[in-house]
């Protein structure tokens, strides 16, 4: 039986008068890759910060793995690797630096950390800049030392909100890439939030939010195979849903 | 413990490879306590005893300059938090208390080794505190730095703008520290400045330095160090409550 890695229910936020979650509820298989499409401004983060425990929802629950992200925090950020939008990496400490100083927040140390820490460098080709402060790496490289910490406790489940945000299309597809490969190899479920059609069409499902809703959710083809119009796309399905295009 | 370890290393390892903050701790010592001494020293002689102001005044310097280090430091929250590097240490399992503590300690080893440079200075003071002495107001540094951190932690985490930061520094902390008896005593003060100057956690700290550095007999040092030391649990511990709040914006 699959187990469920995140539970999502009735899920609501509220930014003063502002509603920006009405509602929520979904759920994601443990070895699935979920994204949650939608335009800027839909929630997506919100629900990404919930999701990582930064925020508490106004109501409603997350569960990952069965924790209650709410009522149990420090157990629900155990089995989570959170990949933000902004880096989240000290631009003044060595990449290597960045990884034990991650390590060690999620209590690692000695061959274990050390073990991990080589894996890490080697998985994502950091190993040559390992003693190169963050601040002096481009774009690209800094977005696969964030990927690297977010593994390196070898979380059960990845959230990565806008994980392509700054990246040119080569490092884009790259990224993809190891997404796809860490879901097949390694079992990690993956959820990402996006607003790029092609990021959304390599999932096992997608979530369209729309305005704090989940106005369509399911495999990328089934979404595009219920719609009746000559063949139709995944942004023919946003739109049919929403009644917008994502850039708008 | 290694969540502490490592927020601790963090603030030491980015302060030594931030060359301007080096010169900074180096040179505001020396400008404080010399130059801001050597000109109010007239004005102020015949208030502060036969020492002469420079003596009066250097256990005050040094109790600002681990005012200043331990705040500003701890000013970097705020960036964190602006830059994203704190959501990481926020989303990960590293207990509250040991982020507080962690911050709080980095903070205050920087404040002690500003505070250390500030003590290669006591030659050049006329002072001639005994090694014990010297000992016994590093620990109080200590304390008063973890104290102060702590205070810092307590500001800076509501705030979203180092603006509002600096601007809590002027309204609050300078005349904390003006009302410390750092750069006067508080006999011939007028009636009200008296009791501020009672009441202020800062004052009891500058009774000690002053104690240990000049040799001037606090009126109660055990009440001092216990007050001092209340004031670091209770900043750390608002600090961690704060800290472990679930935020809902």
């Amino acid at each position: 039986m699959t187990r469920t890695a995140l539970e999502v229910a009735d899920l609501k936020h509220r930014y003063g008068e502002r509603e920006s979650l009405r509602g929520l509820s979904f759920s994601v298989a443990s070895g699935d890759l979920f994204a949650m499409l939608g335009p800027n401004g839909g929630g997506k983060t919100t629900l990404f910060r919930i999701i990582s425990t930064l925020i508490a929802p106004t109501s409603g629950t997350v569960e990952v793995f069965g924790i209650d992200v709410g009522t149990h925090p420090a157990e629900a950020r155990k089995q989570l690797g959170v990949v933000f939008q902004s880096p989240a990496i000290d631009p003044w400490l060595t990449v290597l630096e960045n990884l034990r100083h991650h390590g060690y927040l999620y209590g690692l140390s000695g061959a274990p950390l050390a073990r991990g820490i080589e894996r890490a460098l080697e998985r994502f080709g950091l190993t040559p800049r390992a003693g190169d402060r963050v601040g002096t790496l481009s774009g690209g490289l800094r977005r696969r030392v964030e990927l690297a910490k977010a593994l390196l406790p070898e979380p059960p489940l990845l959230v990565l909100d806008e994980p392509s945000s700054g990246l040119d299309p080569a490092a884009r597809r790259e990224l993809l890439q190891e997404l796809r490969r860490l879901r097949d190899d390694e079992g990690t479920t993956i959820v990402l939030t996006t607003h790029l059609m092609e990021e959304a069409a390599v999932s096992d499902r997608v979530g369209i939010l729309h305005e704090g809703r989940l106005v369509a959710i399911g495999a990328p083809g089934d979404l595009v195979a219920n719609l009746p119009a000559h063949a139709p796309t995944l942004e023919d399905v946003f739109t049919h849903h929403t009644g917008t295009g994502l850039s708008s | 413990m290694l969540a502490v370890y490592s927020l601790w290393r963090r603030d030491v390892v980015r302060f030594l490879r931030q060359p301007s903050r080096v010169v900074g701790a180096l040179l505001t010592p020396v400008i404080f306590w010399f130059v801001i001494g050597s000109g109010l020293g007239t004005s102020f002689q015949s208030a502060t005893g036969d020492g002469g102001f420079l003596p009066y005044y250097f256990p005050g310097s040094l109790a600002l300059i681990v005012l200043f280090t331990a705040i500003f430091s701890t000013i970097s929250i705020i960036e964190d938090r602006q830059e994203g590097f704190l959501q990481g240490v926020l989303a990960s399992p590293a207990p509250r208390a040991a982020i507080v503590f962690g911050k709080a300690l980095g903070s205050t080893t920087l404040a002690v080794l500003n505070g250390l440079v500030f003590l290669l200075l006591l030659p050049f003071s006329g002072l001639t505190p005994g090694p014990g002495d010297i000992v016994a107001a590093i620990l109080c540094v200590t304390m008063l730095g973890l104290a102060l951190s702590g205070l810092g932690i307590m500001i800076a985490w509501p705030l979203r703008s180092t603006q509002g930061f600096h601007a809590i520094m002027n309204v609050a902390l300078v005349p904390m520290w003006l009302l410390s008896g750092a750069l006067f005593p508080a006999t011939g003060a007028s009636g009200w400045v008296q009791v501020l100057m009672r009441l202020n956690p800062l004052t009891p700290a500058v009774e000690i330095l002053r104690a240990f550095l000049t040799g001037v007999p606090a009126a109660n040092l055990p009440a001092a160090a216990g007050t001092v030391a209340l004031f670091a649990l209770v900043t750390l511990s608002i600090s961690t409550l704060l800290v472990s709040r679930p935020v809902l914006d």
